[in-house]
C-alpha cells in the first residue's frame, strides 16, 4: 500500500505533510498547561524494532473545557457491557434519564430463541424512576419495591441492578439490597457500583461489570457442553449482527461457542462459560480483566483474535485452530475459509477501484479504532490518524507495556480483584510445554499487540480526541471519510465528509466476519464515493450577507 | 422582616435558646416563624408543646404535590407560627438535599409573603454545616443575619470559628452578614472573658451572655420555654434580654475568622493558662 515505510530512515510523512507540524497546529490554540499535557496524548507513529512504538498517555483526565467523546462509569457498565444480555433484568437505580439515555443506542441483537424460555427484556428499560423524596429520604425502599416489581411482572433468572451517580451521593447500600433480595425471591441478584463520577472514562465501568460478572455469576454451572472445541468469544457485543455472523462461521468449522460476552448472550451462559477450553478476546479493553481472572481461577488460556476484515476472520479461524491442535478441525477451517473468501475477494475487486487511496481517521471505543483498519486496508484505503475513547497504554502500545503503567488514584478507585486458582474447577487446558509449543507455532496467549505497532509511520496517534482536533484534524487532512459515534457524526458531516458510526453502526452491520466484510465495503463504498455532504452548503456559505425584512415592514 | 439563622455546635442548646428567644420576642408583640432546619425535627417542640408538628418533608412525601401552607406550619407559644424541615433517618439519604427541598417549598407556598406581615424569621440549623443543603439558609435571599451559640468549651469554639468560614463565603456572594456570638454557659473558667475576646477577635460581639440555670431542663422537660413554664424566673428574664438585644442589634459584620493558632492561643491565654 503506501511505501512509506520502504526506507525507515526516510523523514515522516502524513499525506504529504509533516506530522509533527499537524500536532503542532493541533496543539497552538491551547495554553500551555493544556498543551502540554495533550501533546503526550497526540503522538507521532513510529515503528522500531520490535515493534517498539512511542509512549502515550491515555486513560487520563479529559481537561475541562474540551469537548470530548467520552461517556461515563455507569454508561460503559450498564450500557457497554451488561446491556446486550437478554435474560436479566437490568435496572437502573436512578433518575429515569439514566436509564431511557443508555437503552439500546448501541443496536445490540439478540436471538430469544437460542433460549428455551424465550426470556428477551432487552426491549424493556427498567429503572427505579429515582426523585426528590428518595434522593431526601433515601431510595433503598423503591429499590426493593422494584425488584420485587420486576420479579412479579417477568419472573426473570437474575435481576442486576446499576447504581448512578445520586446513589453514590447520598450512599445506598445497593448491594445489601440486591442480597437481600436474592435471600427472598430466591434467583440471582447482584449489583453494581458503577455511580457515573467514578474513574475517568466507560473504562472504570467495564472494570466494575467484568468483577461484578465475574463474582456472582461465573462458574455457577459446572456442566460440561457437548462439542468439540468450545470456546468464549469476549468482548464481542453483537452490534448489527456481528456475532450472528461470527457464530455462523464457527458452527461452519465445527467451533461451539460456550458464551459470548455479551452479545446475544445470557445469564446462563456466562455462568457456565468457565467449562470452555479456550477465551477468545475480541475488545481487549472493555473485556481482558474477566480473561485474566477465568485463566486464574478456571485455567483456561486467552488469545486476542479479531473478526473485522475478512483477513483477520481467516487469521484469527487459523489461531484458534492451531490452539486445538487437531488437523480435522485445520483442515475444516482451510475448507471454510477457501469456501467464504470468493465472494469477499468478488466484492473487494470490483469496490476497490473506488475506494484505493481514499483517506480515513478512526476516532471510535477501545479496540475498533484498530479493527476497522484491518478493513480499511482490504479496501486499499489510507488510515491517516487514529485513537480511542476510552483505551489504556496497552490498547495502543501492547500489552507489553502493562507493568509500566502508572497506576494513578482514578484507576485505584476501581477494585482489583484478588482472584486465585479455585481447588476445585480448577484445570489447566493446556500443559505448559504444550503452551510454549504453541508460541513457538507463533499463537500468541495472554496478549495483545495493540494499534500503534500495526499503523504506518508518521500516522497521528491520538487519544480521547476533542472536538476543537477533531475539526482541525479535518480541516488540514481532508479525509474522505470519518468513523466515530453518534455525537461527532452531525459535525462532522457539516464538513462535507461522511461519517461512519462505529458505535452503532448506524442502520448497517454486520461488519464481522466474510460477509461482514462484504458488507463494510459496500458500505464505505456508498459513502465515501456519494459525497453527499460535500454538496451540502449551508446558506451562509452560498450567501455570505443574509438579508431579510420584519414581518411588518 | 429579618431573616435570622442560628448556627452552633452539636448539643450547644441551639434549639434552645432559639425557642426561649423568640418567646420573648412574641412577648414584645412581634410575629415569629421559626423554621427547624434538622432531620431530627425537634426546633419547635418547646413552642408546639411537644413534637406535634408534621414535617415539610414527611407532609410533601404523603400529600404528593397538594401541599398547603397550614399542613406545614402550626401556631405555637404567643403566637409564634412553626414549621419543620424535617429530613431521612440517620444513615440515609440526603438530609442537606431535604433542607434545600424544604425551603424551597415554604418559599413556594407563601410562607415568606409580605401578606404574613412576619417581623422574623428563624432559622434554627443543625449542628454542623456538613455539605451544601446545611448552608441553605444562608445562601442569597435567605437569612441576612447569622448569630453563632458558642460556649468556653474547645470543641464549641473551633465549630464557631467554622462557621464563621462559611459565613465569610457566603457574605462575599450573597450578603449574609454575622449578627453576634450567644454564650451559652457551660460554666467554663474564665467563660464570659473568653468569648468576649474570641468575638472581638471575629470582629464581632457577644450579644449576650446566658447563664446556666436548672430552670431550662425543667422547663424543657414540661415541653415548655422558660418564659412560658416559669415567667417570673430570672433566667427568663435573660432570654427576655436577649431578645431585646436580637431586635435592637445594628451591628453586622462579616466575619474575620482566626487561624487555628490564634485560636488556641486563645484557649491557652483564658483557660488552660489562666
Amino acid at each position: 500500500m503506501a511505501d512509506q515505510n520502504e526506507k525507515p530512515e526516510a523523514i515522516m510523512e502524513l499525506d504529504g505533510l509533516d506530522p509533527e507540524a499537524v500536532k503542532a497546529d493541533l496543539l497552538r490554540v491551547y495554553p500551555i498547561k493544556v498543551a502540554r499535557k495533550r501533546s503526550k496524548q497526540i503522538v507521532v507513529n513510529d515503528v522500531g524494532h520490535c515493534d517498539e512504538v512511542p509512549v502515550i498517555s491515555a486513560n487520563a483526565r479529559t481537561i475541562p473545557g474540551l469537548i470530548g467523546q467520552r461517556g461515563c462509569c455507569y454508561a460503559g457498565c450498564k450500557g457497554v457491557v451488561l446491556g446486550p444480555t437478554r435474560d436479566i433484568v437490568n435496572i437502573t437505580h436512578g433518575p429515569i434519564g439514566c436509564g431511557f439515555y443508555s437503552w439500546l443506542t448501541r443496536r445490540n441483537q439478540t436471538d430469544p430463541d437460542a433460549s428455551e424460555d424465550r426470556h428477551n427484556f432487552i426491549t424493556y428499560c427498567f429503572s427505579t424512576d429515582m426523585q426528590e423524596e428518595e434522593i431526601i429520604f433515601g431510595g433503598e425502599r423503591k429499590l426493593r419495591k422494584a425488584i420485587q416489581e420486576a420479579y412479579d411482572n417477568f419472573k426473570p433468572k437474575a435481576i442486576a441492578v446499576f447504581a448512578t451517580c445520586p446513589v453514590g451521593l447520598i450512599g445506598d447500600d445497593i448491594h445489601s439490597v440486591c442480597r437481600e433480595m436474592k435471600g427472598k425471591l430466591g434467583i440471582n441478584i447482584f449489583g453494581f457500583s458503577c455511580e457515573g463520577y467514578k474513574g475517568v472514562s466507560q473504562s472504570a465501568g467495564h472494570h466494575i461489570a467484568n468483577n461484578q460478572i465475574f463474582k456472582h455469576v461465573v462458574g455457577l454451572d459446572d456442566t460440561v457442553q457437548k462439542g468439540n472445541y468450545k470456546v468464549n468469544l469476549l468482548g464481542e457485543y453483537n452490534i448489527g449482527g456481528d456475532a450472528f455472523e461470527i457464530d455462523r462461521i464457527f458452527e461452519k468449522c465445527g467451533i461451539s461457542i460456550v458464551a459470548t460476552y455479551s452479545g446475544n448472550s445470557s445469564i446462563d451462559a456466562f455462568a457456565n462459560s468457565h467449562t470452555a477450553d479456550l477465551n477468545l478476546i475480541m475488545c481487549h479493553r472493555s473485556i481482558n480483566y474477566v480473561a485474566e481472572m477465568m485463566e486464574k481461577k478456571y485455567g483456561l488460556p486467552w488469545i486476542k483474535i479479531n473478526f473485522i476484515g475478512a483477513e483477520a476472520t481467516a487469521g484469527s479461524l487459523r489461531k484458534i485452530a492451531k490452539y486445538f491442535g487437531d488437523q480435522k478441525l485445520i483442515d475444516r477451517v482451510e475448507e471454510v475459509i477457501a469456501e467464504e473468501m470468493p465472494e469477499v475477494e468478488k466484492a473487494c475487486k470490483e469496490i476497490r477501484p473506488r475506494t484505493e487511496g481514499k483517506k480515513a481517521m478512526l476516532f471510535v471505543g477501545g479496540s475498533r479504532a484498530h479493527h476497522y483498519q484491518a478493513l480499511f486496508n482490504e479496501l486499499g484505503m489510507k488510515v491517516l490518524s487514529a485513537g480511542y475513547e476510552f483505551a489504556h497504554r496497552d490498547d495502543y502500545e501492547g500489552r507489553k507495556v502493562m507493568s509500566s503503567i502508572k497506576v494513578d488514584a482514578d484507576s485505584r478507585n476501581i477494585e482489583e480483584l484478588e482472584v486465585s486458582a479455585d481447588p476445585n474447577q480448577y484445570s489447566p487446558r493446556k500443559s505448559s510445554e504444550e503452551l510454549k509449543k504453541l508460541e513457538e507455532q507463533g499463537v500468541t496467549f495472554s496478549d495483545y499487540e495493540g494499534m500503534m505497532p500495526t499503523m504506518k509511520n508518521g500516522t497521528l496517534i491520538i487519544d480521547d480526541i476533542s472536538q476543537f482536533e477533531t475539526d482541525a484534524m479535518i480541516e488540514i487532512l481532508k479525509p474522505d471519510i470519518f468513523c466515530a459515534g453518534i455525537k461527532e457524526k452531525y459535525s462532522v458531516q457539516k464538513h462535507g465528509i461522511p461519517l461512519k458510526q462505529l458505535h452503532s453502526y448506524d442502520y448497517g452491520g454486520p461488519y464481522a466476519g466474510f460477509k461482514g466484510a462484504v458488507n463494510f465495503y459496500k458500505e464505505i463504498d456508498r459513502m465515501v464515493n456519494s459525497k453527499v455532504w460535500g454538496y451540502m452548503k449551508a446558506p451562509w456559505e452560498k450567501n455570505p450577507e443574509l438579508t431579510a425584512t420584519y414581518a411588518w415592514d | 422582616m429579618r431573616k435570622i439563622a442560628i448556627y452552633g455546635k452539636g448539643g450547644i442548646g441551639k434549639s434552645t435558646t432559639t425557642q426561649n428567644t423568640v418567646a420573648g420576642l412574641a412577648e414584645m408583640g412581634a410575629k415569629v416563624m421559626v423554621v427547624g432546619c434538622d432531620p431530627k425535627a425537634d426546633s419547635t417542640r418547646l413552642l408546639l408543646g411537644g413534637l406535634a408538628q408534621r414535617t415539610v418533608l414527611d407532609t410533601l412525601r404523603e400529600e404528593g404535590e397538594d401541599v398547603e401552607l397550614l399542613d406545614v406550619r402550626k401556631t405555637g407559644f404567643g403566637g409564634i407560627l412553626c414549621t419543620e424541615s424535617g429530613g431521612p433517618e440517620p444513615g440515609v439519604g440526603c438530609a442537606g438535599r431535604g433542607i434545600i427541598t424544604s425551603i424551597n417549598l415554604l418559599e413556594q407556598l407563601g410562607a415568606y409573603a409580605e401578606s404574613e406581615k412576619l417581623d422574623y424569621v428563624f432559622y434554627d440549623v443543625l449542628g454542623d454545616v456538613v455539605c451544601g443543603g446545611f448552608a441553605m439558609p444562608i445562601r442569597e435571599g435567605k437569612a441576612q443575619e447569622i448569630y453563632i451559640v458558642v460556649s468556653g468549651e474547645m470543641m464549641a469554639m473551633y465549630a464557631a470559628n467554622n462557621i464563621c468560614k462559611g459565613i465569610v463565603k457566603f457574605a462575599e456572594a450573597g450578603g449574609v452578614r454575622l449578627g453576634g456570638l450567644i454564650c451559652n454557659s457551660r460554666k467554663v473558667d474564665n467563660e464570659q472573658e473568653m468569648i468576649k475576646a474570641l468575638a472581638e477577635k471575629l470582629g464581632t460581639q457577644m450579644i449576650h451572655f446566658v447563664p446556666r440555670d436548672n430552670v431550662v431542663q425543667r422547663a424543657e422537660i414540661n415541653r415548655k420555654t422558660v418564659i412560658d413554664y416559669e415567667p417570673g424566673h430570672e433566667q427568663a428574664d435573660e432570654y427576655r434580654m436577649l431578645a431585646k438585644k436580637i431586635a435592637e442589634n445594628e451591628k453586622r459584620v462579616i466575619p474575620k475568622p482566626l487561624a487555628i493558632e490564634e485560636l488556641e492561643k486563645l484557649l491557652i491565654d483564658y483557660g488552660i493558662a489562666a
